[in-house]
Order: C-alpha cells, then structure tokens, then sequence
C-alpha cells in the first residue's frame, strides 16, 4: 500500500457533508476544542455522536477530526504506531470517502496525526496536531468510579489517590504499576490520562511543538495539551518515572532508541524485535540504503 | 530479513465480501426481504428499533438483515443512520392515554372501565414447539372479535391519582426536555434523561437488573398497575403554523407498576410511580424499565441507596449496548504496543521478585 | 440581508483553524477567510468568528448596531441576552469593554462554561507590546494591542488568577486575530 494510491480520488461522498458530521455537531466539537486548550489537560463532556464505527474503535479521535479537518490537510492515521493495521486502515478509508482528503504515511508530511496507542518517533513540529483516540479518559477510574466524586477531586486537585497507589506500587515491587497509561500531570494543574501510549511514549508530551487533541467518544470526552506545555508523569523524587522500551536493538532497521514490537517467529521460543512505529523504521532503512 | 505484515486494505475487502456471502447463505433458498422481516419478525424490528432510538419499521428490517438477524449490531446500524438526519422540532408527548389500545391488562384492579384487554401475547401460550410452522403455506384463522370495544380506557395511575394516594410527579417547567442524543448525561441524571436513557437500553441489562430488584437487591414492592400496547398519534407543531399536525401513528408499549412508599415527615406514605415506555410491542422491556426507574428514584425520595440498580452511573452509563458492545469488542483490535509494555513491566517485576528471594535464600544459608 | 459565508462549510473550517491555532499559540496573530459581505460596525475577523462557534446553543450577548445583531440572528440562530453575566458568547464592538470580572467564569467543576469574549480592536501586532508566557508558548510572545482599556492588563491578571475557572478572549482587528486563553500570563512592558 502506498500514500499516493490514496490521493486519486479527490471526490467525497455526495450522500453526506464534508467530514461526515453535521454542521452544528462539528460547531459544538469544535467550541469544546477551544475551551479544552484554554484548560490543558481538563476533561470537557460534549454531546458524542454515534458514529459509523463502533465506540471504542476510535469514535472520540475520529470526531475530533472530523471537527478540525480541511482541504488542505493531509492526514496520518496510525494505530499501534503503523499505518498499514487494520483499524488504521479502516479510519483512513472513511476520511478518504467522506471528506476527500489526501492522506499520507509519512509523518513527515501530515498535517493532522490520529493516532491509536503511539506517538510517532520522529519530533512533531509546529505544523502538526495530534489527534489521540481515547478509550477511558479518565485517569482515576481504576481508583475511583463514580465520575461525580472523581470530577470533585479534579476541582480540587486533589490527586491522592493516584499518589497512594503509586506508592504502594513502588513498596510492593519496587516500581510503579502502569505500563502504559501512565498519568501525567499537565501544566501543574491537571492529571490526566495520556491515553494508552506506552509509558515509552510519555516524555514526547512535554513541550511538544504540536497540537495534542484527545477525543474520547464513548465516555463522552474531550481534552487537550496545547503546545509546548508542561507534561511531567507522576512520580516521586526518590522514584522517578523511567520509560522502557525492550533492550534490543530493531531487526528491520537496528534502531536502538525506537520503541520495539515483539514478533513470535516460532514456537520454540524465538523472538525478533522491530519498530512499532513503520514509517520511522522504512525512513531508517532508507537511510541505512543510502549509505551504503 | 523480517517484513511486516501489510495489506490490511486487501485483507478488508476480502473479510467483506465473505461476511456478504455467508449473509445470503444458501442461493437455493429464496432470498429473505426486509418486508418478510418487518411482517414475521415484527418484535425483532421492535427491539431493533427501540434500542436504534429511531421507529422506521422498513430501516429497522433492513438493519436485521444486513446484521444477519444480530440485533444489537442491527441496533447500531440504525443508530449510526438516525445520527445523520436533519432534525425537526420536537413531537408534542405523545398522549397514551389516548392510545388505539390492542391490549390493556392491569394486575392490581380485576376489572376496570374499558376492561382487560389480552391482545396479541404470548402470555398463556404452552411453550410447546408447533411443528406445524415448519410446513409452510398455512395462514392462521383471525379472531372472531379482533379489535377491542372502542370504550374509552382511562389510565390506572390515573384512578389512583384520584384517590391521592398516588404520588404525584413533579411539576415540569416549560423548558425544552434535555436530549440524551445531544448532550452528555449529567450525574445525578434528572427523570427525562433516566428515562430517555432507559427507552434506549438493552433489554437484556434492564431485564437482569429489575429482576435484581424483586430479588431484594433494591427493596421494591412492584404491582403492574397497567401495561398497555397501541398506536398513539404523533403531532408537532411547526412554529410557523403555531398548531399542531399529525405526522402518524406509532406502536408503543407502556408499563406502568407502583411502589408502595413508606413516606416522610412531610410526605404521606403513598405510591410511587415506576415508568416504562418503548417504542414497539415490547413488554420486558417496558416492564423491566419501569423496575428499575423506581429503583433509580430512592436518591430523589431520600431512601438509602444500597443495590446496583439504585445507582445512576452504574446503570445509566452501562445500560446502552451501542456503547457497551463497541468496548467490549474493542479488545479485538490489536493491542500490542500496550501489551509489549507490559511485558517488560511483568519481566522487570519478575527480575525483582527473583532477585529478592534469591537474596533472602541466600541469606538464609 | 449581507450574505455569511461564501462556503459555510469550509470557511467555518477554516475560520476554526485560526481559532484553533490563536488559542492554542496565545499572541500569533491568525488571518481569516472574511465573509463577502458585512454588516455595519463588524470588521471580517469578528463576523468570521461569531459564523464559525454561534449557534441556537450559544446565547449571545453583543453591543453591535441593530444591522449587525439581525445578521447574526439570521445567520447564526443564536438568542441574543441583555445581561453580558448569562452569555457564553460575547462580541463587543464598542469604546467599552464588559469588565471581566463580570462575565461567567463557570465553577471550579465546570470551568469549560467560562464565556468566550470576542473584542473588536483597532491593531494587532506582534513582536513588540505585552509580554505573554504559558502554555503554548515556548519562551515568550509579544503582542501589541490597541484599543482595549487601560486596566486590561490588571483585569486578565485577575482572571488568570481564577484559573481554571475563567473567560478566555479573542481580539480581532480587520481580518485577523489573536487569542488569550485563562492560562495565559500577561506583563506589561518589553
């Protein structure tokens, strides 16, 4: 597959508006979007709709888009840090059908990044936003399940009880908990959950250049981190958050700094790692192709 | 040389065109149409339609067959469509009182004015198989009396309100009902969004949990007062005539059970009132959202709340299967960046968990 | 009636963008996609943004001569409010300014109810004028504003310090903009 075959069709889908969403859905998203930069990192409800795909595949972040994208964009859609996964795929497809739009899988090159779990390797600039696909924007829900009380404790900022269970974490087996999800702290103010990004991922949060939007479409949210914003993931002093990646180097590429999948090549054990994040490791190779 | 997995585009396509096959099944047979659907397998277009939040018999029947007689992903497909069409302004409250009743029965009053009415019901069949069905070709012989009298029906909450000791509901103000489809649902969620919430819940989830409330989870005394089915008039009015208009009739079903409740300082003990209403000929339903409506009112009556059914988040933020089935079937998609994460995590943690004993074996020796 | 416009959809796309962009990098100053035509008293940047976020959702209060306020009410649906304390939406064309302080700020649970102020000013420039620092702002922007009231800066003080309760504003001048969100901090002087 590659992104010029998707660049052929510049016609939309006459049986539905530009982006699929109705006008006054796209007005209400797109005023909640605003409010949400206004506040980094504070959760904001807003009137989700269903959506051709099933909530929880990605309804939050393809609203989201749909709200901020134009003809001029040029969209990436990534989940688990490649293009080609089948949901990706199937996300691409339908901003490609409803809303004509030229989309890439170069990182490079996009304008509006969705993304499902990942946050590319190569630095995002100025030019870009983010568009994060939510499954429970919540980031104390495992703690506290009662959206009343937690939205409470966001108002006071009172987080302890991300704090205690870190610690008991840390006192039972030496290290935090989460591997992924792992809750920051945005612009000192709010936790937030940055979504299910591994924790390798965390650090690209702080003073990004980018815009991050998160939409989370079943549990009715939206949040946001404007650029270049605190982002710190909740630690303590003597234990500091720490991102792990697997201690190997790519099999495709030989990247060292990349976050790795784990390929089963056998039943006897054998194990390969690559790059989770394909375009990042074809532009390795080529690179690698042209010194040689 | 390892190359990644690709060609998700194909691989979609082809997963597609397959499930269309599998669809139309055998072609020997002959093809099954919407109409066919929305005639014999009306109380499937019921739920369909019920818990799609949209009453189009014809959609609903075709969301049954391209979901290959799923009813939730039927449900859903409905709902994805209901969200792309312009909307009018609001109906008037459609008026069950009113109702073209096809069956009204009442468990607390033996007779009543207007009468019981059975209707078409499965109540006291034989749950017995009719082999006979599986020949095809016989049309069923139609009741001598078909319609009911046409004596007006007055609802049975209604002669209880007049003795007072019915609870009476809250005064509404004239403001615009909230509308669950626009905005998210605040909690505490007040009655319209319950309600509204409810209508559009699985079957299933509202049948388990007013069931939990006859169970003792949830200290309800129900009695059906009234379960009526018919047609009912739908009326808007455009402001630009000022008066309203019908746009036709619908089918629904209306449940309504009281409660007795022991009252307090201030109020009298008296009834209260648990609610159902679904769109279609669909009684569980109705009669299990009027369970756990009053369930859903000790916060508001000032009882403890103390069973699952009681609590508005775990039951409104639960009860729609749209959303529950999309993250529920969500694990499917793939999960392996957050999964490789935990991998190391557990190996770190493993790595500790030897080494600490290895230590504390070792200090032992 | 004066047309909105030329392409609702994708104008309001693009009048979005630059929202987006303004209040998400505070003190870059956004051009926009102007409507074709005006009412009196509304320069292109302002209706651009009342067309791209009003709606029958958004009570609007507004100080704009009457052919301004049946544009918009034509335009947009959105029920226009005396009182600037009860709207969510405010678009201020005039010598005054509706003292922040004044306007809804939400609560400390809801802060996103906060209003929105869209201030109509005679310049914007950046490079030189109030120092501004915060989230979306790397090291510092300079904006010079002209044509808001002397105390502004003592008045968004005073809003920051609410944070995250708080209105957020949006200066317009002729066919373009800048935004300060709640989060921003304002000095003078540099």
């Amino acid at each position: 597959m590659t992104a010029s075959a998707h660049m052929q069709a510049p016609d939309t889908d006459p049986g539905y508006n530009f982006a699929y969403l109705d006008e006054a859905t796209k007005r209400m998203i797109r005023r909640t979007l605003l409010k949400a930069i206004a506040i980094p990192g504070h959760q904001i409800p807003f009137g989700a709709r269903e959506m051709p795909l099933p909530y929880g595949w990605g309804t939050g972040g393809i609203q989201v888009t749909a709200s901020i994208l134009g003809p001029d964009d040029t969209l990436k859609v990534i989940d688990q840090g490649a293009d080609d996964t089948t949901n990706a795929v199937s996300i691409r497809r339908f901003f490609h059908r409803v809303a004509g739009v030229r989309t890439t899988t170069r990182t490079a090159e996009a304008t509006i990044i969705q993304t499902r779990h990942r946050i590319p390797e190569r630095p995002l600039t100025e030019g870009q936003v983010m568009v994060f696909q939510v499954p429970m924007p919540e980031p104390l829900f495992k703690l506290e399940p009662r959206l009343a009380e937690t939205r409470r404790l966001h108002a006071l900022g009172d987080y302890s009880l991300a704090q205690v269970k870190l610690y008991e974490d840390i006192a039972r087996q030496g290290e935090g908990g989460s591997s992924y999800s792992h809750p920051v702290m945005v612009n000192h103010r709010y936790l937030m959950s940055p979504s299910p990004i591994p924790g390798f991922d965390n650090p690209k949060l702080h003073m990004s250049p980018a815009l991050m939007l998160f939409g989370a479409g079943r549990e009715k949210k939206i949040y946001a981190v404007p650029p270049y914003t605190s982002v710190v993931s909740l630690d303590f002093d003597d234990h500091p958050f720490r991102p792990v990646r697997a201690p190997h180097a790519c099999a495709a590429c030989g990247s060292t700094t990349s976050y790795l999948d784990e390929i089963v090549t056998d039943d006897r054990g054998g194990r390969m790692f690559v790059c989770s994040d394909t375009d990042h490791c074809a532009e390795n190779q080529m690179a690698r192709k042209a010194a040689e | 040389m390892y190359v990644a997995v690709k060609g998700g585009d194909a691989a979609i396509a082809a997963a597609h065109a397959w499930l269309a096959e599998q669809r139309r099944g055998d072609t020997a047979l002959p093809e099954l149409s919407a109409a066919q659907v929305a005639e014999q397998l009306g109380l499937a277009v019921d739920r369909v339609m019920a818990e799609g939040s949209c009453h189009d018999r014809e959609l609903a029947a075709l969301a049954i067959k391209q979901a290959r007689g799923d009813l939730i992903e039927a449900a859903f497909l409905l709902r994805a469509y209901r969200n792309t069409l312009t909307r009018f302004p609001a109906a008037e409250p459609v008026d069950t009182g009113a109702m073209r009743v096809r069956r009204r029965i009442s468990a607390t009053y033996k007779d009543m004015p207007g009468g019981q009415v059975l209707g078409p019901t499965f109540d006291y069949t034989h749950r017995l198989l009719d082999f006979a069905l599986l020949a095809e070709g016989e049309a069923p012989t139609p009741p001598e009396e078909s319609e009911a009298t046409g004596a007006p029906m007055p609802r049975v909450s209604d002669i209880l309100a007049q003795e007072g000791l019915m609870r009476r509901e809250p005064p509404g103000d004239d403001a615009p009902p909230p509308d669950l489809t626009r905005d998210p649902l605040p909690f505490p969620a007040p009655r319209a969004l319950r309600l509204q919430s409810l209508a559009r819940g699985d079957e299933g989830f509202l049948l388990g949990l007013g069931y939990s409330t006859q169970r003792g989870y949830g200290n309800a005394h129900p009695f059906v007062a009234e379960l009526r089915m018919g047609e009912v008039e739908v009326l808007i009015t455009p402001p630009e005539l000022g008066f309203p208009i019908s746009l036709g009739e619908i089918t629904v079903t209306e449940c309504q059970m009281v409660n007795q409740f022991a009252g307090q300082a201030d109020t009298p003990p008296q009834f209260t009132r648990g609610y159902g209403l679904s769109l279609g000929h669909s009684e569980r339903k109705a009669m299990a959202m009027a369970l756990v409506d009053r369930a859903l009112m000790a916060r508001d009556l000032g009882e403890e709340v103390t069973a699952p059914a009681q609590d508005h988040e775990f039951v409104l933020l639960h009860a729609d299967n749209v959303e529950a089935t999309g993250f529920v079937e969500h694990l499917k998609l793939p999960h392996h960046v957050d999964f490789q994460s935990e991998l190391e995590k557990l190996r770190s943690i493993r790595a500790r968990w030897e080494a600490a004993r290895n230590g504390v074996a070792e200090a032992a020796e | 009636m004066k047309t909105g416009f030329t392409d609702p959809v994708l104008d309001a796309q693009a009048g979005f963008r630059a929202l987006m962009q303004a209040m998400a990098r505070p003190g870059r100053v956004q051009q926009v996609i102007p409507p074709p035509e005006l009412p009196a008293g509304l320069e292109a940047a302002a209706a651009a943004t009342i067309l791209t976020l009003a709606d029958a959702e958004t009570p609007l209060w507004t100080d704009a001569g009457e052919e301004a306020r049946a544009w918009i009410t034509f335009h947009t649906g959105a029920p226009l409010v005396a009182e600037p304390a009860s709207a969510m939406l405010l678009l201020n064309t005039g010598a005054t300014m509706p003292a922040l302080a004044t306007l809804h700020a939400g609560e400390d649970e809801t802060p996103q109810d906060g209003a929105t102020l869209i201030r109509q000013v005679t310049g914007l420039a950046e490079g030189s004028g109030w120092r501004l620092t915060g989230p979306g702002i790397e090291r510092e922007h300079h904006l010079a504003v002209m044509g808001v009231p002397g105390d502004f800066p003592a008045q968004w003080r005073a809003n920051a310090a609410r944070f995250p309760r708080g209105v957020d504003v949006v200066l317009c001048a002729g066919g373009r903009l800048a935004a300060l969100p709640r989060s921003v901090a304002l000095r003078e002087g540099g």
